[in-house]
């Protein structure tokens, strides 16, 4: 069983929830931190880690004597990360998707496998709880090849916990698409109305089930309750803003710690989408 | 003259960037306003924009594959890197995973793969009631706003040319991946917004790191301040190690709530006590951003 936990727009509480749901199951559970730009799940599980695997993708360099300059390689490219002025071809490893096309055009050996490293993944328990997340390296644009790793550490025995990315573009979609069921966090202002219809739009071409859990419910309008009644989304929870959830929230405990008295609320959710899921 | 880019980052989503760059939007004297965020923006429920101008965004190609020529040989699943293929009886691609490398239709025996343009998104050049407005909209999953991200900002510096903008305010993305790197490129000053909590220093540190990585000047304002004043000061500190100045702080204030209900920024109450401590950014930022186009700059990251 996965569940992704989702918003579209960031800071709505997807690691207080993903990691609150994680904490409420006696059943053997996983925590897979997707937000491999910014994660912040270790802040509340705090991990042991016990494996950590540096995440590379394959691009290509020039053996510059065997090239013969036939341009097929910068012909297959479609990222622009090799090019050819005359008889000198260059490559441009940041640019490079590692689709390997260029490899398997090349008929002199004219290109060998480097490795561009995008990240570290790591692994450990916090717990009961096996973790696992990704850290994109700074200045590296390609998070999806380091989320396709994190989250290829799913385990179909357990109940795994997605924590995604924030937006709906691609690292959002890597980390939902296999998910049995999904998870909006938002809140009740214009912002969170507005990017929670776009999540909610996606899901909706994927044809993933999802439902919707409002935080700080009480610091905007009604906005978000009325969608969900027009479009007949489950509202699986509201939960107003208070100073002592804020409080924990900065120094990094768990939801389900400051507030113990949700702990139910949460195990419900979590029997309630393992009956609904497909 | 190239105008000056200012860029509103946070590393963490939801820590105020799009509430900021609103405010600077009334504030600032005939900028440009870009919107970088282009997968979940939210920029234009502040500046209510009345699009002047409207064109579809095609970047990169999918492959499609031509049914009744497939032999179903499995060549094409064996080669993708993208997981984008998925074998039955036929080959059947999905374009979501898809990144139009073009290595299946290269390599495919039966001719039976080609590669279509890509309608990815839309972008629109507006009016606002302080300035143009350069902003877009990628189609959901979608995967090329980086390129997106460049060519609105390409468009932005061409509307400056046009108005005489000699200011780009830019509205960024969350996280340090692929969006946010297409808006640093060119960027002359960065505003990283964050809260006081770990989450959101964490987040911060990683923004520090990518502005040092391109060498871009970096100042902090942290909003929502007294939420937790210790923390607060904590970060002040290790910003001063970094050499990011902290030039402000933003007190939590339910007036931004009301004032995005209305649809207008927050300095438009301007009594608020989040208006006057974003009012006050404002003037220090545009202080420091003088000094910078002056000549001979220090150097910020020796």
């Amino acid at each position: 069983m996965q569940i992704a936990v989702a918003s579209g727009k960031g800071g709505t509480g997807k690691t207080t929830i993903a990691t609150s749901l994680a904490l409420c199951t006696d059943d053997p559970v996983q925590y897979l931190d997707c937000d491999v730009e910014e994660p912040n799940g270790h802040i509340f599980l705090h991990p042991k880690f016990s494996e950590r695997e540096t995440i590379n993708l394959t691009v290509p360099k020039l053996v510059e004597q065997n090239c013969t300059a036939c341009g097929k390689c910068k012909e297959i490219c479609q990222f622009n990360a090799i090019a050819q002025f005359g008889d000198t071809v260059m490559t441009f490893p940041d640019l490079c998707h590692s689709c390997l096309g260029c490899f398997r055009v090349c008929e002199e050996e004219a290109l060998l496998e480097e490795n561009r490293e995008i990240g570290i993944m790591e692994t450990g328990k916090s717990g009961k709880i096996s973790f696992t997340h990704g850290r994109l390296r700074v200045g590296e644009a390609m998070a999806v090849p380091l989320l396709h790793a994190v989250r290829s550490k799913a385990a179909a025995e357990n109940i795994v916990i997605l924590d995604a990315p924030p937006g709906t573009s691609c690292p959002f979609v890597e980390t939902v698409v296999e998910s049995d069921y999904v998870i909006l966090v938002t809140e009740p202002t214009p912002f969170g109305h507005h990017d929670l219809k776009l999540a909610a739009q996606a899901l909706t071409n994927l044809k993933i089930p999802f439902a919707v859990i409002i935080n700080r419910s009480d610091i905007g309008d009604d906005r978000v309750v009325s969608w969900c009644q027009e479009t007949n989304t489950p509202l699986l929870l509201s939960i107003p803003f208070n100073r002592s959830i804020a409080e924990g929230y900065a120094h990094g405990i768990p939801l389900v710690e400051t507030l113990p008295e949700l702990r139910s609320s949460f195990e419900k959710i979590l029997k309630r989408i393992c009956n609904e899921a497909p | 003259m190239k105008p000056h880019e200012l860029l509103i980052l946070s590393g963490k989503g939801g820590t105020g960037k799009t509430t900021v760059t609103g405010s600077f939007a009334h504030l600032a004297k005939n900028p440009v306003i870009v919107d970088c965020d282009v997968d979940a923006s939210d920029l234009h429920l502040l500046l209510n924009p009345s699009i002047l101008e409207k064109h579809p965004f095609i970047s990169g190609q999918k492959a499609v594959v031509e049914t009744t020529r497939c032999s179903g040989c499995g060549i094409c699943e064996e080669l993708c890197q993208f997981h984008a293929v998925s074998m039955g009886e036929r080959a059947e691609i999905n374009p979501m995973n898809c990144e139009g490398c073009s290595v299946c239709a290269h390599f495919c025996p039966e001719d039976a793969i080609e590669l279509t343009e890509n309608h990815c998104g839309e972008w629109y050049i507006s009016d606002t009631a302080y300035s143009k407005m350069v902003h877009a909209h990628l189609f959901a999953g979608e995967e090329n706003s980086g390129k997106l991200v460049s060519f609105i900002k390409q468009r932005a510096l061409e509307t400056a040319e046009e108005t005489g903008a000699e200011l780009l305010l830019i509205d960024g993305a969350p996280g340090i991946g692929c969006p946010v790197i297409a808006s640093i490129s060119g960027c002359d000053t960065i505003l990283a917004v964050t809260e006081p909590s770990l989450s959101g220093w964490h987040d911060l540190e990683r923004i520090l790191d990518l502005a040092e990585h391109f060498q871009i000047i970096c100042h902090v304002c942290i909003n929502k301040f007294d939420l937790n004043p210790d923390l607060t000061q904590t970060i002040t500190a290790r910003c001063e190690k970094r050499n990011a100045a902290v030039i402000g702080t933003i007190p939590f204030d339910p007036q931004v709530v009301s004032c995005q209900i209305e649809g207008r920024p927050v300095v438009s109450a301007p009594d608020s006590p989040a208006a006057l401590a974003v009012t006050a950014i404002w003037k220090t930022l545009t202080k420091k951003m003088e000094n910078r186009d002056s000549p001979a700059p220090p150097p910020m990251f020796p």
